[in-house]
């Protein structure tokens, strides 16, 4: 590789200790991403997709391991990747743009200048008009879309986002989809986004991770064999099946296991 | 037996049978209720007023009632004027106001301050906590004649006692809202990089205000009654000194001129503060 990654885990692993002694909650896990990249994680709940996310956004210390964001090394840090939850959490006592801004304002950008970088990209992503209501004026997908524009507005280059559309209606989440493949397009990051729906990540990514559990790690990773700009209809392309076939016998076997059977 | 058979017969088995078998299904209405008009419902509030009123005087002329011990309302009447005109009413009034709105809002603010200072330490909030769960279960009305030991005959006394019934009740109720912060929503702050501070003043703060500001209207009662406790123990001012002393030297009408004028004030109070709470309520949740 001509360049080195945007983000690369090394042998990333969580341990907890309970009652019953220890508990693998991930094993380690060695990823690297490269930059502008759109990556997405699939797998059972209890793959360590969310506990992947938190060590990357510094709210947990790993048992082992490292995350390197442009080579430095970044483990338990805050506030340098955009981490957007499946709840929007939206503060119901400000105001939308008030809302969008909270990154910036937190990591002390003048009001002034946050509102200015915020408003335009507010109008351009169908949330224009609604810059001083409060969030129980918006839609679900127009909540969501505030919450990712606040993630998106920090200037970080790593964005993770952990099932952001799963509270969605269908129609709703294919739209939404478009609408980030279009931000995604014009704000350059490199994106992680976790989600159960198989045929979202395909869609949406370039790179597939297929995940385990008991413990936590990644079994498979295969690229997106689909050019960009991708319509719609590429659902139903050949290529877009057999990599739906493939993630699809994966996680079929995971779900096999009998450890499973309980969990799930 | 013989039977006819008719276009509304039923089975031939249940002809000979009661006469509640043939009955057709009753089906249950809905039970609707018709409101009164408003005007009927204060016309009998104001009769019931006017009745009471009426029995009593009427009573007490007669003698069906000791007007030595319960007084009437003529007499009432006379004192309240009286009250008004050369007695202590503003001074009372003015002294009970005082005192229970000074130990309403102080004891609002450094409640609601200590439930909101546990957020910031949980071990802190540990230590304190059978402290506040012992100051919560004893009747803070308890310790009013310490309080007066300590604070004097004056208002600071009166002020005190308010005090200490408003501030627990704050802070359970701040601290409740304390507990009730959701999760995620601090780990998005700490996502986006914020210090402990930025957590406390942009989350925390604002997360309890409704919490803060439904207790007001609880606040207010419990600040009057401290207060009017405060002054039955030792005060030389007042309402309830003067219910106290007019009690002591019979003078039962003094006292239903007292204790009218008291609940009057607590109305106005309790209806002050509730439309505050509506007025904060609206500019902070939306």
């Amino acid at each position: 590789m001509a360049h080195s990654a945007k983000l690369r885990l090394e042998n990333l692993s969580m341990t907890f200790a309970t009652p019953t002694g220890s508990f693998q909650a991930l094993a380690p896990v060695n990823l690297d991403i490269a930059t502008g990249k759109f990556v997405s994680l699939i797998g059972p709940s209890g793959c360590g997709k969310s506990t992947i996310f938190n060590i990357v956004a510094g709210l947990q210390i790993p048992s082992g391991g490292r995350v390197r964001i442009d080579g430095e090394d970044a483990t338990g840090t805050i506030g340098r990747v955009g981490y957007m939850l499946q709840k929007d959490l939206l503060l119901p006592w400000r105001t939308v743009v008030d809302n969008i801004v909270l990154g910036m304002e937190i990591q002390g950008v003048p009001p002034r200048e946050a509102r200015d970088r915020a408003l335009p990209y507010m109008k351009r992503y169908g949330l224009g008009g609604f810059e001083n209501q409060y969030p129980s004026a918006l839609s679900g997908g127009m909540r969501q879309r505030a919450a990712l524009l606040r993630t998106l507005l920090l200037d970080n280059d790593v964005v993770l986002l952990d099932e952001p559309f799963g509270a969605l209606d269908a129609q709703t989440k294919s739209q939404m989809q478009e609408w980030l493949l279009q931000i995604w397009a014009d704000f350059g990051k490199t994106i992680i986004f976790v989600t159960h729906d198989v045929d979202e990540s395909i869609y949406l990514s370039d790179e597939v991770c297929v995940m385990g559990t008991r413990p936590g790690r990644v079994i498979e990773r295969m690229t997106v064999p689909l050019a960009r700009p991708r319509p719609r209809s590429v659902v139903t392309h050949p290529d877009f099946i057999a990599m739906k076939q493939e993630c699809m016998d994966l996680l079929n076997q995971q779900y096999a296991k009998p450890e499973l059977a309980e969990a799930v | 037996m013989t039977y006819t058979t008719s276009s509304s017969s039923t089975l031939p088995m249940h002809q000979s049978a009661s006469k509640a078998q043939t009955r057709p299904k009753q089906y249950r209405r809905l039970p609707v209720s018709r409101e009164w008009p408003t005007w009927i419902i204060a016309l009998i509030q104001l009769g019931i007023v006017a009745a009471v009123l009426a029995y009593w005087e009427i009573g007490a002329r007669l003698g069906w009632i000791d007007s030595f011990f319960w007084s009437q309302p003529s007499a009432i009447w006379e004192t309240f004027k009286i009250f008004f005109s050369t007695g202590s009413a503003y001074t009372d009034i003015a002294f009970t106001f005082r005192s229970t709105l000074l130990g309403f809002f102080f004891g609002t603010l450094a409640g609601s301050a200590l439930g909101l200072s546990f957020w910031w330490s949980r071990n802190y909030a540990a230590i304190a906590q059978p402290y506040i769960i012992c100051f919560e279960s004893l009747p803070k009305l308890a310790l009013a004649p310490l309080i007066i030991l300590v604070f004097g005959m004056g208002l600071a006394s009166k002020v005190a006692i308010a005090m200490a019934l408003t501030l627990v009740v704050s802070t359970l109720t701040t601290y409740s809202g304390v507990k009730a912060v959701d999760r995620d929503s601090e780990r998005l702050f700490y996502s986006l990089g914020a210090n402990r501070w930025q957590v406390f003043t942009k989350l925390i703060i604002p997360s309890c205000l409704p919490w803060v500001i439904s207790v007001l209207r609880v606040n207010i009662g419990l600040a009057l009654t401290g207060s009017i406790v405060g002054e039955f123990i030792a005060s030389q001012h007042g309402l309830g000194r003067t219910i106290l002393y007019a009690g002591q030297t019979y003078e039962i009408a003094l006292v239903w001129v007292a204790v009218a004028v008291l609940s009057a004030l607590s109305i106005v109070m309790y209806l002050s503060v509730s439309w505050i709470e509506t007025k904060l309520r609206k500019g902070v949740m939306h």
